[in-house]
């Protein structure tokens, strides 16, 4: 049977499910699911990928969590069934949305200078376990990782991370959020995450003790010190799946990579006209094929030239080519946010990015050439993509 | 029978069309409503008030008979009409954003 291709796409108004055949030519288009409500955020479980779990939050009503188990047709919050409605003590749980940060709450720094708590606000990002359908981690605003190992019915703090310095951790523009959480599937106990604008950090422990890990990141004019152990405005961090020691990052100004899991960082911007952006991506088949939306300036977050060019290096960075047929090439002014951009595992290996004009691109033949599969949706905060039998 | 009518997007969480009805019970305070509305609706607990601190969440509003409960404590007894179900209890989205 051919393989198919699921998008699973977040935005300021709801949440879309794109589907297609494995030609990917012909799209049909699911929703909106949670109409009105932001989907910063859904991510299929690899292990089961009608397992999809959801972020969805509000300003007025806070954060829910949402799963399907038939792959985006029903959604429930989990734990909404009713034989988990009530606890022993007989009363009602309701917990799949209760985020509670762990022990004394704490403080970071505030813009003035001064300590603030930590205040929860929404989950940005959900990254499912590899092998667990069950187990989940969240990453949350204020910075924070939570997991959940009962399919998001009660999610627990893995607050060693906030030891990491957090006491220095300060929100950017966006705010300071847990937005990349990337597992290791060669070592379970491994597990990067990273942080607007705190940086990158690392467990080799399942998540009870965390470092930073930001040496030979540079940010001159933005902190003090350009070479401060944390407070890098890191806008993402990618691997492939078959070499988890290599990272590649998009940081507010820079591209970087490392060879050694995070210990240090070395700039390949190389040729891009700028080196500012958000998404970073990695292709499915080619660990050293790696992919950037390079954005004019932190000043103004639109493409150069009105230009929206999807820059492709093939040899892991340094060397960038502009990707640009389908794309338009004039009076193109969105942006493309850092969770907004994904790949496909087909042959060749397809490429999808979602943007705030609400159009969401996609490429068959690994970005070469490109079509809109839809054109007018709301802002795109996320796009997944899951490779199905 | 008291009734409660929920903002929009809580009635499509908890799926519920129209008021909800609560069975009066004991004294009838906004605390009383709220616990109700959170012991049959789950889902609902936390988008109302935060789960931790049970503080009204910024955004919403509170109304019993044309007055803004809002700020009052959650002992308040409410009004003879909100008991009878003359009048509903309204947990209101305030009009706040763009």
């Amino acid at each position: 049977m051919m393989s198919r291709v699921r998008l699973l796409v977040g935005t300021r108004k709801g949440a879309f499910i794109l589907t297609s055949d494995g030609k990917r030519q012909n799209w049909d288009v699911s929703g909106p699911h949670f109409a009105g409500w932001e989907l910063y955020h859904l991510k299929g479980s690899p292990a089961d990928p009608n397992r999809i779990y959801a972020s969805q939050s509000s300003g007025w009503f806070g954060q829910i969590i949402q799963r399907s188990d038939d792959g985006g047709k029903t959604w429930n919050p989990p734990g909404s069934n009713a034989e988990d409605l009530k606890g022993p003590e007989g009363m009602p749980k309701g917990e799949s949305n209760k985020f509670v940060y762990e022990g004394q709450v704490g403080t970071h720094m505030w813009y003035d200078g001064t300590q603030h708590p930590w205040e929860f606000k929404r989950i940005w990002h959900l990254e499912p376990s590899l092998t667990d359908p069950e187990t989940v981690y969240a990453g949350a605003e204020d910075a924070a990782i939570f997991k959940t190992t009962n399919g998001g019915k009660t999610w627990q703090e893995l607050s060693g991370l906030r030891n990491a310095k957090g006491n220095l951790w300060q929100p950017g523009a966006g705010g300071m959020a847990v937005h990349t959480i990337l597992l290791d599937r060669k070592n379970p106990d491994r597990i990067y995450v990273a942080i607007s604008a705190a940086g990158a950090f690392r467990t080799n422990d399942g998540g009870k003790t965390w470092k930073p890990i930001n040496r030979g990141l540079k940010s001159p004019y933005q902190l003090p010190d350009p070479d401060a152990e944390v407070g890098h405005c890191v806008h993402r961090i990618a691997l492939h799946p078959s070499r988890p020691d290599v990272l590649f990052m998009q940081k507010h100004w820079d591209v970087m990579r490392t060879d050694n899991a995070g210990d240090s960082w070395t700039e390949v911007s190389g040729n891009l006209p700028t080196d500012f952006g958000f998404p970073v991506d990695v292709h499915a088949h080619e660990p050293e094929t790696i992919y950037v939306v390079p954005i004019k300036s932190d000043a103004e977050h639109f493409p150069m030239e009105g230009k929206l060019r999807v820059y492709r290096s093939k040899s892991g960075g340094n060397e960038w080519e502009a990707l640009t047929k389908g794309l338009p090439q004039k009076d193109c002014y969105v942006n493309v946010l850092r969770d907004a951009m994904s790949v496909d595992s087909l042959e060749p290996s397809g490429i999808y990015f979602g943007t705030t004009g609400g159009q969401v691109y996609g490429s068959a033949d690994s970005g070469d050439s490109w079509n809109a599969i839809v054109r007018d949706l709301p802002a795109v905060l996320s796009v997944e993509a899951q490779t199905l039998p | 029978m008291i009734r409660v009518l929920l903002p929009y997007h809580l009635r499509n969480l908890a799926r519920v069309s129209g008021d909800v009805e609560l069975e009066p019970n004991g004294p009838i305070t906004i605390g009383s409503i709220l616990n109700q509305i959170e012991a049959r609706y789950p889902v609902l607990r936390g988008t109302i008030r935060d789960h931790v601190t049970l503080r009204r969440r910024p955004f919403i509003r509170f109304f019993a008979c044309e007055q803004d409960l809002s700020n009052e404590p959650v002992e308040t007894i409410l009004p003879e009409p909100i008991a009878t179900g003359a009048e509903p209890f309204m947990i209101i989205g305030a009009i706040a954003g763009g």
